[in-house]
């Protein structure tokens, strides 16, 4: 599919010579680099509670946002109106922010190359409605069909469907049709008069709607949930101090994610505030650790065919061997830092200005037998399932609360344990990795990423990894 | 299309919406201007200026609900709009305590919340650089430890919302908003820390002066520098105000109706009960003219009002919309609050704890060794069981002193013995956004280090 046929120019007749024609009103000021992000979206979201589907929501927004970079200045106007005196009045705020006269030569639009990582012909958003309904009261079903302990369940389905296009004064010109899908089921169980305990399961990503018919049904979630929920209603007090930590593999990815992902982001290196700031080359994790942010995978939800920068997105390595290797850029940074650029500048929506984000951030797969990595562990814990984590760039401390863990005693799982919230510091963590499993494995597809008040879809890997020394926050 | 054209627009998409067929019709439209400029390294970094506007329609048809948004205002984008919400109304369930508020409970405060200063609007770009500009340089000049920035910051919005319904309530308001920040980050030993701090007001005039920000933001970072782990141990802990808030926001989420209904929250059922030292008095208001978190009436159009959650430690009330409500047995306590469109959820007004008599100071004196917290990490607060694990980082305390700042500790209880255990509350209460508390001390968490 060439421009001429692409969503902005066949649904509202944008032409290359509008988009040339905005980027000189955009540098009209001076400055040294535009960009233009046309973004439509329709999003579509079901909830299911005590087996009523309380809610049915769906909607469109569309805009555009106009950026002017001149040296290490950034002007941002955006308009929710795609009339051509609205962009051409939003161009012109966003140029302020440069003064002179304007020094970018003028380069015709090239389309970028062409790939599709998600090859999704109907997209979710697409198709019946009363589909998407039954998914989510499947969930339902099975979740309480689960265990009698169980008694409250929701399901919360929710889909969307981004066309984006970017045109760029350094002549890029690129459109993407970005699908997603979601289906989350959040379970309640107790024993009888007892305390609840919740579970929460789900996945998705840029697929077809059928893929929760083969791949990830709407049961497989529901049951995970379910169990979570009631292994949690025998859990014992978290210990509190320094532990062995094993973490299991997938979600618990997220480690990486706010261990040493958000880090690397090239901004944060370029002013020099962050933990892990003029370290490339240098030891920051165990020689077992590799560390990628690979935006090209087929389907999954951190993936995609170019970022909100016009760049195509492409494979990572942050750490190979332990050695820091590289940090994810966008176009401001690696235009200041000389750097190529890495695919990684995202942003929300048109109204925000990207930002070098993370895509699926995982480290690859070791040696180490899983079982034999537990087994090696006389006292410890075992963290299967987590919540969330946050970090501290600058100081480089990181946390993530565990939802889902386990004692180890004598190289075995013993008793599930409460939440309790893991501590480390980012570039000292990694250096305690002592085994790393043969089990790499990518989570179902829920990650949402902030930074700065902006949120995007992401994915975490990783497999059975051993950490030495970690602070554990229980009470016990 | 100016914002007094919008009532109009939002009573349109409701008579569609009934002449579509629906029984029931609610519209929101939301706009916003926004502006925000941050200097680093005391040069201009980010310039941002734009608008934007949106309309959501929730839909009953007898029990069951649909609703949709659009950013498209325009009479087709509106038909739009009514089509699909009503559309999806025949997809979903009989909800028997779906509705709208009765007659009787809706309407708006009487008086002006002074949620509107015109001085936002009117203020220079000039203005509002130089105030970001000189917040960053008061950090930076403050003290030579203080090596690098993530920068000073002013923002500013001028905001407005309509809500109308198909039951005749149909109201507007208008907001605006501005804040300066400043987030230095200081050097000592290799070893960088960075803090803020802000000031925000409904008008420019109400701003703290940049310098004071710039300065505190400073203090704040200095004195992290140089932290070490401690051992792991049990002791009294003090929250100072911009922590202790957050604390407020875990017991919101305890005390809103969907939590209670849902028996999803660790005070679900404990109404009338004494659940905290009797020290703690719990209120939310939405009714405080200025503040953050008023507004003339909720989105569901009900009118806002004072209402005391935890009274002397005795819970009274929990926060409810119309749907919550009619779930528990209750009346709105106008607390309903959404997006643009969708069932409404819950949220607070002006959520606060309400003062006690202790000096902060005083309160430091009492403890012989103890750890006083400036930070919070991470998201390790389960409501439903209470149990409370977070990271966390502030100064040791010796002797009834501030000794040395620490990190790379949690701190970790359950809520329900944080609520009894209060030991002491300080005398420090300031509103600084919609939720707000003074100095809180805990008489015992356990703090793992080492």
């Amino acid at each position: 599919m060439g421009f001429s046929d692409s969503f902005f120019a066949a649904k509202f007749g944008i032409t290359r010579r509008d988009l040339e024609n905005y980027l000189e009103d955009a540098l009209s000021r001076g400055g040294d680099y535009a960009d233009l992000y046309f973004e439509y979206l329709a999003t579509s979201s079901i909830s299911i509670d005590e087996s009523i589907v309380k809610s049915a929501t769906q909607g469109v927004s569309l805009g555009v946002g106009v950026r002017v970079i001149a040296g290490e200045r950034t002007g941002y106007a955006y308009s929710d109106d795609l009339s051509p005196e609205k962009i051409k009045h939003a161009a012109q705020v966003a140029a302020m922010i440069a003064a002179g006269p304007s020094k970018v030569e003028k380069t015709p639009l090239n389309e970028g190359a062409k790939r599709d990582l998600y090859p999704v012909v109907t997209a979710p958003s697409d198709t019946a409605f009363k589909e998407r309904v039954a998914l989510a009261q499947r969930a339902d079903v099975a979740a309480r069909a689960y265990d009698p302990r169980v008694f409250q369940v929701q399901v919360m389905y929710a889909d969307n469907l981004r066309e984006v296009l970017v045109a760029t004064s350094d002549g890029a010109l690129n459109f993407d049709r970005q699908p997603m899908a979601r289906l989350s089921v959040f379970v309640l169980a107790r024993e009888r008069d007892g305390v609840p305990q919740q579970g929460h399961a789900g996945g998705g990503g840029r697929r077809e709607l059928g893929w929760f018919e083969t791949e990830r049904t709407p049961e497989y979630f529901a049951r995970e949930a379910a169990r979570q929920a009631v292994v949690q209603l025998g859990a014992v007090e978290a210990p509190a101090g320094e532990q062995t930590v094993v973490l299991g593999p997938g979600w618990p990815g997220v480690l990486l994610h706010e261990a040493v992902g958000h880090g690397l982001e090239a901004d944060f290196n370029r002013k020099g505030v962050s933990a892990f700031s003029g370290r490339i080359g240098q030891q920051v994790a165990s020689p077992l650790c590799t560390v990628v942010d690979d935006g090209t995978i087929g389907g999954r939800r951190g993936s995609l065919n170019v970022d909100d920068e016009g760049n195509q997105s492409q494979r990572n390595v942050l750490i190979e061997n332990g050695i820091l290797r590289g940090y994810l850029q966008d176009k401001l940074s690696s235009r200041i830092l000389g750097a190529a650029p890495t695919g990684s500048g995202r942003r929300e929506s048109y109204e925000h200005i990207p930002m070098p984000r993370m895509t699926n951030t995982f480290m690859l797969a070791g040696e180490s037998d899983p079982e034999e990595i537990i087994r090696s562990v006389p006292r410890g814990l075992y963290c299967a399932n987590f919540a969330g984590g946050q970090v501290d760039i600058t100081s480089g401390n990181f946390v993530f609360s565990a939802s889902e863990s386990y004692l180890i005693e004598d190289g075995k799982l013993t008793r599930p344990v409460r939440n309790a919230t893991l501590i480390g510091n980012g570039p000292e963590a990694m250096k305690y990795v002592s085994m790393v499993g043969c089990d790499l494995k990518l989570d179902e597809g829920i990650g949402v990423c902030g930074k700065e008040g902006q949120s995007v879809p992401v994915g975490v890997g990783i497999p059975t990894v051993r950490i030495d020394r970690m602070t554990v926050g229980g009470t016990a | 299309m100016s914002f007094d054209d919008l009532p109009e627009i939002a009573r349109a998409a409701v008579k569609q919406a009934l002449d579509a067929g629906a029984t029931d019709a609610e519209c929101t439209i939301s706009e916003g201007d926004e502006f925000s400029v941050s200097v680093r390294m005391r040069e201009v970094e980010t310039l941002k200026e734009a608008g934007s506007r949106g309309a959501g329609l929730r839909v009953l048809i007898g029990r069951c609900m649909g609703a949709s948004y659009t950013s498209d205002l325009t009479p087709e984008g509106i038909r739009k709009m009514v089509g699909s919400a009503v559309d999806l109304a025949s997809l979903t369930t009989e909800d028997p305590h779906a509705g709208l508020p009765d007659a009787d409970e809706m309407g708006s405060i009487a008086g002006d919340l002074r949620l509107y200063s015109a001085d936002v609007e009117s203020l220079a770009t000039e203005c509002k650089i130089d105030a970001a500009r000189r917040a960053e340089a008061a950090a930076l000049d403050f003290d030579p430890r203080i090596t690098n920035s993530e920068g000073g910051s002013f923002d500013s919005n001028i905001g407005g919302r309509v809500f109308a319904n198909s039951r005749g309530f149909t109201g507007a308001y208008r907001t605006s908003y501005c804040s300066i920040s400043a987030v230095p980050v200081a050097m000592q030993n290799g070893a960088m820390e960075r803090d803020y701090w802000f000031t925000m007001a409904r008008d420019f005039a109400g701003l703290e002066s940049p310098e004071s920000v710039g300065r505190t933001a400073a203090a704040r970072v200095l004195r992290r520098l140089g932290a070490v782990k401690v051992e792991t141990q049990k002791v009294p802990v003090i929250f100072e105000p911009r922590v202790a808030r957050t604390l407020l926001g875990n017991l919101f989420e305890a005390v809103e109706g969907r939590a209670i209904y849902r028996e999803a929250s660790f005070l679900a059922g404990k109404l009338g009960e004494k659940i905290a030292d009797e020290r703690i008095t719990l209120i939310d208001d939405g009714t405080i003219p200025r503040l953050f978190g008023s507004q003339p009436f909720d989105d569901e159009g009900v009118p806002t009002r004072r209402t005391p959650v935890i009274e002397r430690g005795v819970l009274k009330n929990y926060l409810l919309n119309t749907y919550t409500a009619r779930k528990l047995g209750m009346r709105t306590t106008g607390n309903a609050s959404r997006g643009i469109t969708g069932n409404a959820g819950i949220g607070h007004g002006n959520f606060f704890l309400e003062a006690g008599d202790k000096p902060p100071a005083d309160m430091l004196r009492g403890v012989a060794n103890g750890f006083f917290v400036t930070e919070l990490i991470g998201s390790g607060v389960n409501t439903v069981t209470g149990d409370y694990s977070r990271g966390a980082v502030g100064i040791w305390i010796r002797g009834g002193e501030l000794a040395f700042p620490v990190s790379e500790v949690t701190i970790a209880s359950t809520l329900q013995e944080m609520l009894t255990g209060v030991a002491e509350i300080g005398n420090d209460l300031e509103f600084r956004g919609s939720v707000s508390a003074p100095t809180i001390m805990i008489g015992e968490m356990t703090v793992a280090g080492r």
